[in-house]
């Protein structure tokens, strides 16, 4: 499998605080990372350093590299935007727009200049369908997104990503604010998705990540402690720390 | 006493201060449509104003103020929601935007006679505009906007972060995500925050007597060439307003019916700010259901 996004002594400050220290890690093409690590443990901040969303706080100081297919993000002439469209995003709260279903998922196609109802019609069809959601809202497509329950509003904001056809797409505790059956059917939809995307998850939550990972990276106090394949660093861990969060001796 | 009977007697306080408000407004408001109302008629709302004899309306004057709060929101929405959408939108939280900040809210407390003598020293005298409706909305323009500023600033600020990540998160630049989904979003607050603002535009006196000026000529009704001095569009004509009427009538009315007529008036234009007041919160309420889903 092709390496498609590593990152290089990626550092970031927040000020004068040091939360990330020179995180080295590479992931492959395809399949599910999960980031697991106790609370302010830089994995949060790492997953946003992907895509460039730190670059919105002030005062944030980011060193090192993250190369996506070979080209380094942070080099001055990346083009965010379209960065952006190439890795999307889905947040710990649910934040569809205050438009309708339809108008949520063809957001990203119709800005990117696609004019023919056709060709939106079915991007809508075929992401509700990838976020497994289409059932539950084909025949109200343009009632406001803002109406259906937390999980339904969460897998719209994963069909709006994926309507866009990113090549990555990161998950911020894209479950913790739901409840354990809308988790489930969003666990599920990733692992459907996971054959054509490649996902990475920031979850708190340990089964979760045992559950649907292909690896598992363990961050502690902003440093990468180890990266493997899932079942090794649950089962099998090297490091003392990892086996310590895993068994529940802290975090 | 105990707890309990503090918190009763706080309460009878509290709920006799309440009404004591409410009840001032009430008879306030009574007293002037009580007054007045029976003065309004078709003809009364229609007809010009007569400075000696009875039986002359406020036609113009109800026109003029229309006219003159159509230009000065014309003037003043464009800027404000410019400068409200950089403040909450751009601008870095550091000592200059501070410094804006506070200028607009010492701006927003300034007197409306002080904005009016300064119109007229500005945009009369030193602009050669004369008294002239584009003098009064200039003045009015520097009095709404503080105001309209602030409110837009605040409809923004309510935006959840959320919406703006999820803006960048789709590859949306900064510029589409303010316009396409910040802005949308606080539309019905923003347009609650206008029609109030037009409210307190549609009863400002002070600030038009020195520059829209006191008289309000004959207008002619079939021609509508903003470039003729009598056309009712024309920019440049002298503008008496429906409050400037009124304080007139009262200081220095010689008219036979001067009472009936600045009651009457007075009404009217009563029942306009009323009127904006509830459209405002018909209209914010209504968007806000369409947005929310609720």
């Amino acid at each position: 499998m092709s390496t498609i996004l590593t990152t290089e002594n990626l550092s970031l400050y927040y000020g004068k605080k040091q939360a990330l220290k020179g995180v080295n890690m590479s992931f492959d093409e395809k399949g599910i990372t999960a980031l697991i690590g106790p609370s302010g443990c830089g994995k949060s901040t790492f997953l946003r350093c992907l895509n460039r969303m730190n670059d919105l706080i002030p005062n944030v100081t980011i060193t090192g590299e993250v190369n996506f297919n070979q080209h380094n993000i942070y080099a001055p002439t990346m083009d965010t935007v379209k960065l952006r469209k190439e890795i999307g995003m889905v947040f710990q709260q649910p934040n569809p727009f205050p438009f309708s279903i339809y108008e949520n998922v063809v957001y990203g196609l119709r800005l990117a200049g696609v004019r023919d109802k056709e060709t939106l019609d079915a991007a809508v069809e075929k992401s509700l369908k990838q976020a497994a959601i289409w059932d539950e809202v084909k025949d109200r497509l343009h009632v406001n997104a803002l109406s259906l329950s937390g999980g339904q509003q969460q897998r719209v904001c994963i069909a709006r990503v994926l309507a866009v056809e990113p090549d990555i797409i990161l998950l911020d505790e894209a479950t913790s604010a739901l409840d354990p059956i809308s988790s489930h059917t969003i666990e599920m939809t990733l692992l459907n998705l996971r054959h054509d995307y490649t996902i990475i998850t920031v979850t708190h939550n340990m089964q979760q990540a045992s559950r649907i990972s292909d690896r598992t990276a363990f961050f502690l106090n902003g440093e990468l402690i180890e990266v493997n394949d899932t079942k090794q660093i649950f089962m099998n861990p090297v490091k003392q720390e990892t086996n310590d969060y895993i068994s529940g001796r802290f975090g | 006493m105990n707890a309990k009977r503090v918190d009763k007697i706080a309460t009878g306080v509290l709920y006799a201060i309440a009404a004591f408000v409410v009840i001032i407004l009430v008879a306030l408001l009574g007293y002037i449509l009580v007054q007045g109302v029976p003065e309004i008629s078709w003809h009364f709302l229609t007809s010009p104003a007569l400075s000696f004899e009875a039986g002359g309306g406020i036609g113009i004057q109800l026109f003029n103020s229309f006219y003159l709060l159509f230009l000065a929101l014309l003037i003043s929405l464009p800027i404000s929601l410019g400068a409200g959408i950089y403040l909450n939108e751009y601008a870095p939280q550091n000592t200059i935007t501070g410094l804006i900040r506070t200028t607009i809210e010492i701006l927003s407390s300034l007197p409306s006679v002080v904005v009016g003598l300064f119109g007229y020293l500005f945009f009369v005298v030193q602009f050669k505009l004369g008294f002239s409706i584009l003098s009064g909305a200039f003045a009015l323009t520097v009095f709404n906007l503080p105001i309209l500023t602030r409110s837009i600033e605040e409809a923004l600020a309510n935006i959840s972060n959320d919406q703006r990540e999820a803006g960048y998160a789709l590859g949306l630049s900064r510029w589409e995500t303010v316009t396409k989904i910040v802005v949308p979003a606080a539309l019905p607050s923003i347009i609650t925050g206008v029609v109030l603002s037009a409210g307190r535009i549609f009863g400002e006196a002070a600030a038009l007597i020195y520059t829209a000026g006191q008289s309000a000529p004959a207008l002619n009704f079939h021609d509508w060439n903003p470039f003729n001095i009598s056309s009712p569009l024309s920019p440049m004509r002298p503008a008496e307003t429906l409050a400037v009427h009124i304080w007139k009538i009262n200081s220095e009315g010689i008219m036979p019916d001067a009472k009936a007529v600045s009651a009457g008036a007075s009404a009217v234009l009563i029942i306009a700010v009323l009127l904006f007041n509830f459209l405002a919160r018909w209209l914010g309420k209504r968007l806000y259901k369409h947005l929310t889903a609720e």
